[in-house]
């Protein structure tokens, strides 16, 4: 009389229990990027430019600061925008900081809002098999005076917009840009320019119903106005919770 | 007579058909994913006091970063004396606390009496154990019977602990902090109610996953206070535009209109008495 011994794996008898999977070595990868949150947005006007950002810091679930604003000034006339991973949005910036320097000192003029974008576009490029886990947006006014919007992807890919928004409520917030900026999906309304006044609350609007529905966006709002005249900063508080 | 169904256990034990058949869809979804479950990701806290239990709540819900419901209601009705908060995925707190409410109105039909809350903590930890963790539901179970105030946590794998407060989901550390700070035993009415708030208004702060207002549920032998929302939030949002469209902004493409041939087969009048 013999018995055997029937493994816990593959054993399909009465209990019908299916197969046991041991896990073995489990290996914890170590990621070199963490999601910091936060939701960026751009308007080109006729002659003015906003580049716009909420000011939460957050990873996970917890927030690590309620005072930290996406928005970069770069020069008199250009505002960039980064949000993503904040260790490289910090390290992105200090580089474009310190090659605007250099071609200031080589080429005694301010780089231009478009010559900043494609110089961007080269930098984010050259680290493309590890990169930079950056969106970034960056406003400011052409060499004509006329408002400009550059968006781009992580690795550098770019084009010049009318308004973009990006970051974590970036779905939230550009189909309504589209709507009443782009004035799509609409039939029979009259097609006025955008006034400063109008762009500017239309932001705030934006982002009040970004902070509503978006986790990761929240407690201030900052708002980088850029004219002819210099750069004007506001502050608006946002929801907290 | 012969007890309903509702105290015995299923007779096949542990039941993983349905485990193991997930498991296999979630490959079949063509490098899509499966529909992700809608978890609360929460800050619920519950408080013993000299008269009875508090147990409080936020009202958001979250389905991963975007709120799905900012008013929804996390303090679940069991029995008229045991109410209990949920945390975890929703449609699991859902289900199992209507489950549970139920089955011990039925047992109050057949045996006349209220059910006490070891009763309802007993078997929804039998339940929860029996699916292994599949069912993700972290409950705060409070309520008041003959034997005295009660406060349980049930956690998804079948654990309970019988604590004097408590605080779970996303924002349990916020919350916690607060009820470790400021708990006594035998708090008076109005002070439960301010710790519990104080709580929750700390996970709601803290933690991304909770928000908006906040619920309250005060239970006592003379009955039940269900304040929802006991504090509404603070922020308001208030549009500076406002926008509106015209009737015709929507581009009408294409239109089909289908007349319907009625006749009138008969016709009764009932007169209504208005006087």
């Amino acid at each position: 009389f013999v018995s055997e011994m029937l493994s816990a794996q593959g054993f399909g008898g009465p209990g019908k229990m299916k197969e046991y999977h041991y896990a073995g070595a489990v290996e914890n990868r170590f990621s070199p990027y963490a999601f910091n949150g936060g939701t960026v947005l751009a308007v080109a006007g006729e002659d003015f430019a906003i580049v716009a950002s909420d000011t939460r810091l957050s990873e996970g679930y917890s927030i690590h600061s309620r005072d930290s604003p996406k928005c970069y000034k770069l020069t008199d006339t250009t505002v960039i925008g980064c949000s993503g991973f904040h260790g490289d949005c910090l390290t992105l910036t200090k580089i474009i900081d310190a090659r605007l320097k250099m071609y200031k000192h080589s080429n005694n003029k301010t780089m231009t809002s478009g010559a900043i974008a494609a110089m961007l576009s080269t930098i984010l490029y050259s680290r493309r098999f590890f990169p930079y886990y950056v969106y970034n947006i960056i406003g400011g006014l052409d060499e004509e005076g006329k408002g400009a919007v550059y968006s781009f992807d992580p690795v550098g890919s770019y084009q010049r917009d009318t308004y973009k928004a990006g970051g974590s409520a970036s779905a939230m917030l550009q189909p309504l840009l589209d709507n009443q900026i782009g004035f799509k999906n609409m039939e029979g309304v009259q097609h006025l320019p955008l006034t400063q006044e109008k762009a500017v609350q239309l932001v705030k609007d934006v982002f009040i119903s970004a902070a509503e529905r978006d986790v990761y966006t929240g407690d201030a709002l900052r708002v980088c106005v850029i004219t002819k005249d210099g750069i004007n900063e506001q502050t608006i508080p946002l929801r907290k919770d | 007579m012969a007890l309903s169904t509702v105290l015995e256990t299923p007779g096949a034990g542990f039941n993983f058909e349905n485990a193991t058949r997930n498991a296999a869809l979630e490959g079949l979804f063509g490098g899509g994913q499966t529909p992700k479950p809608l978890k609360t990701g929460t800050t619920i806290a519950g408080v013993v006091f000299k008269d009875g239990v508090v147990l409080g709540a936020d009202t958001r819900a979250t389905s991963s970063e975007v709120v799905a419901d900012k008013m929804c209601a996390k303090i679940h009705y069991i029995s008229p004396n045991i109410y209990c908060c949920g945390a975890g995925t929703a449609a699991d707190t859902e289900k199992t606390t209507d489950l549970l409410s139920s089955n011990l109105s039925i047992f109050s039909l057949n045996s006349g009496r209220n059910p006490r809350v070891v009763m309802a903590v007993n078997i929804l930890q039998d339940m929860l154990y029996r699916y292994h963790g599949q069912i993700g539901a972290n409950l705060i179970l409070g309520g008041v019977d003959c034997t005295g105030n009660h406060l349980y946590t049930v956690g998804p794998y079948g654990d309970i602990n019988k604590v004097p407060y408590l605080a779970m989901g996303s924002g349990d550390l916020a919350a916690l902090g607060i009820l470790e700070d400021g708990f006594k035993h035998n708090l008076e009415l109005e002070e439960a109610k301010e710790l519990v708030r104080a709580s929750i208004h700390a996970g709601i702060m803290s933690d991304l996953g909770s928000g908006n207002n906040t619920d309250i549920c005060v239970i006592t032998k003379q009955g039940v206070d269900y304040i929802r929302p006991y504090q509404e939030s603070e922020y308001k949002d208030k549009r500076n535009i406002k926008y509106r469209y015209r009737p015709g902004t929507t581009p009408v493409l294409t239109e089909k209109v289908v007349t319907l041939k009625l006749e009138v087969v008969q016709e009764a009048v009932q007169k209504m008495d208005t006087a």
